[in-house]
């Protein structure tokens, strides 16, 4: 029988539209569905508001250290004394293995002196994630009777990396200097860290 | 065996797969699968309830990184997934929601087998299977309900668990030590959450197992039908499952997911007991102690039997006597849209069923008391005797010869070609 109907076969079909938004739809509710599933594992609101710890900073006399908990991680608060003070200002940048202030949260490049590890005024105050940046052990020197190590700042035991009175490293594994977190000084003498 | 086209390898790389491990062949058949053409849709509910499975088991596991369970903890660990984890709430919703969502496809499912006769030789083990499935399912959702450890989860674990104490009068301190066993201690207490935690986890991969038997069991046999006939013709009877059932499958999906959305995001406490909001306490048990919608029939019909021993067989036995359906059943005629008697008898068994379910919800006395007897006494009455009897004495309307007749109104010729050979177009 030969063929007197046209042959349409190449048209766009109402066919083609159908599947093309089934599957459209297909595709977003499906995108839809999935990323509450992702997004559930994100951290919760109770996790959130862990973000900001306060911290009364009265009872810390000069030369003493505290450590409090901030978003899962150990903050070294230390009331230098001058002697600790001075000792970090005169250390030329040269000597330092990590030249970066490692401020969070800041963008810019900061090299890495006292004056930019501490807030203006109150820079017998240092606060650091008591992190060492080697392999994540917690160094000592927060406590008086702790080994400090030859720069007289921290010292971590596991692996040698010793930190000055700034908490910049200066030898031993560790490649960067210990971070400082964001925080504030707020009415008084208190501090709002994160 | 129901057999569509062979799969043929097309590429040198699936041909290669194809003699290691026949995945593509497995998938290709399964599409292909012949389906009769007649089937309406009461025959989606497979697919509905494949997808409730999975919702199911998806928003389960996800659940389940933020639940802890243990007593101190188990609440508030839903309230943290209710306020804090990040749409938190809708997977305990959808979880929820979802569990009832099961259960109602289930039954419809469930019902659909008795009304075509589903059940009826060839498909015995297919139907035996499902009902395996449908008990699991009701072990699962119980265990889950019990894991918010609210006041309804807490008492109806002590009551249901406390059924096992009935053996003692059978044997004296068999029932207190399974009772015991299955608590892990003296009371409904930590080591029990722990265990109902852990076996909720398990059995949904075990209903997972149970489906696929499910599937090959019917893939063995074909399909039933609305005719109840068998399929004579391959060619003319049947089509291939995609896209004709894929299609049909995912409308009524959607459908149903309608149904499901509404109750998640308007309603989601509507098919749940509000004393569930609260913490449970051991010393105090609520005013009514009832279980969810899906579970009061059984509730009713436990509560029915006047002897503790009694209402426990019932109740169970309610859920075993389907398994002989099969064997009770004596018509020759697999579908009630033959049987014109058996339709009154199974509308009377929908009725029963919703009739204790409502029941099941009431205070066992006076008028529900009676009322809950009665149909119980229905309810084992339909298999033990309507179906037997019925089967024996009943009539049928006169049947088409095949599916292809009843579609096309046509009357075949009877020439015994046997499906072999399909007719030439006219």
């Amino acid at each position: 029988m030969d063929s007197t109907v046209d042959d349409h076969s190449d048209d766009v079909t109402r066919r083609d539209f159908i599947y093309i938004a089934t599957g459209a739809f297909v595709a977003i509710g499906a995108a839809g569905a999935l990323w509450p599933a992702i997004d559930q594992m994100n951290p919760d609101a109770s996790a959130l508001s862990l973000a900001s710890v306060d911290l009364d900073l009265a009872p810390i006399q000069p030369g003493q250290a505290v450590t409090v908990m901030w978003r899962g991680k150990p903050v070294f608060v230390r009331n230098r004394t001058p002697e600790e003070v001075q000792k970090a200002k005169v250390v030329p940048l040269d000597d330092l293995k990590d030249p970066d202030a490692r401020v969070l949260g800041v963008t810019a490049e900061l090299p890495a002196t006292d004056e930019n590890r501490t807030k203006p005024g109150k820079e017998n105050w240092l606060i650091m994630i008591g992190i060492c940046t080697h392999l994540g052990c917690i160094p000592k020197g927060q406590s008086p009777a702790d080994e400090k190590g030859p720069y007289g700042g921290w010292f971590c035991p596991c692996h040698g990396s010793m930190y000055d009175t700034a908490g910049r490293i200066r030898q031993g594994p560790a490649p960067r200097n210990l971070d400082i977190p964001p925080y504030q000084f707020v009415a008084g003498t208190k501090v709002k860290i994160g | 065996m129901v057999h569509g086209p062979e799969y043929q390898p097309k590429t040198a790389f699936t041909r290669w797969l194809d003699q290691r491990l026949p995945i593509v062949r497995f998938a290709a058949e399964f599409m292909n699968f012949p389906t009769p053409t007649n089937l309406n849709y009461l025959w989606t509910f497979g697919g509905i309830l494949a997808i409730c499975l999975v919702i199911q088991l998806f928003t389960g596991i996800i659940l389940a990184m933020h639940y802890v369970a243990n007593t101190a903890l188990a609440f508030d660990s839903v309230e943290h997934i209710m306020r804090d984890v990040n749409y938190g709430w809708l997977m305990r919703y959808t979880h929820m929601v979802g569990a009832s969502m099961f259960f109602l496809a289930a039954y419809i499912h469930t019902f659909r087998g008795v009304y075509y006769g589903s059940y009826k030789a060839p498909r015995e083990i297919l139907w035996m299977i499902g009902v395996t499935i449908l008990i699991v399912m009701i072990a699962t959702a119980f265990m889950g309900y019990s894991l918010v450890w609210g006041q309804m989860s807490f008492w109806a674990v002590t009551v249901i668990t406390n059924l096992f104490s009935s053996l003692d009068s059978i044997y004296k301190g068999l029932g207190t030590s399974i009772v015991q066993w299955i608590w892990g201690g003296f009371s409904v207490d930590n080591a029990t959450l722990n265990r109902l935690f852990s076996l909720h986890y398990l059995l949904p991969f075990v209903i997972t197992g149970l489906v696929g038997l499910h599937v090959w069991a019917l893939h063995v046999t074909g399909n039933n039908n609305p005719t109840g006939l068998d399929i004579r013709n391959q060619d003319k009877e049947t089509i291939p499952f995609h896209p004709y059932y894929t299609v049909k499958d995912f409308f009524a999906i959607m459908v149903f997911a309608l149904l499901f959305a509404y109750f998640v995001f308007y309603v989601p406490n509507y098919l749940g007991d509000a004393a569930n909001y609260q913490t449970a306490n051991p010393l105090q048990t609520p005013p009514h102690i009832v279980p969810e919608w899906y579970f009061l029939p059984f509730y009713a019909i436990l509560r029915a039997i006047p002897s503790k021993l009694g209402g426990v067989c019932a109740m169970f036995g309610a859920l075993v006597i389907l398994y002989f359906i099969p064997w009770l059943d004596t018509s020759r005629v697999r579908s009630t849209k033959y049987r014109p008697i058996y339709r009154y008898f199974f509308w009377a068994l929908v009725i029963s069923c919703i009739s204790l379910g409502y029941l099941g919800s009431k205070s066992p006395e006076g008028s529900y008391l009676w009322a809950a007897r009665f149909f119980t006494i229905y309810y084992f009455a339909h298999f033990l005797l309507v179906m037997p009897i019925l089967g024996l004495i009943e009539t049928p309307t006169p049947m088409p010869a095949s599916v292809s007749e009843s579609i096309t109104g046509r009357r075949e010729p009877r020439s015994g070609r046997g499906g072999m050979h399909p007719l030439p177009a006219e």
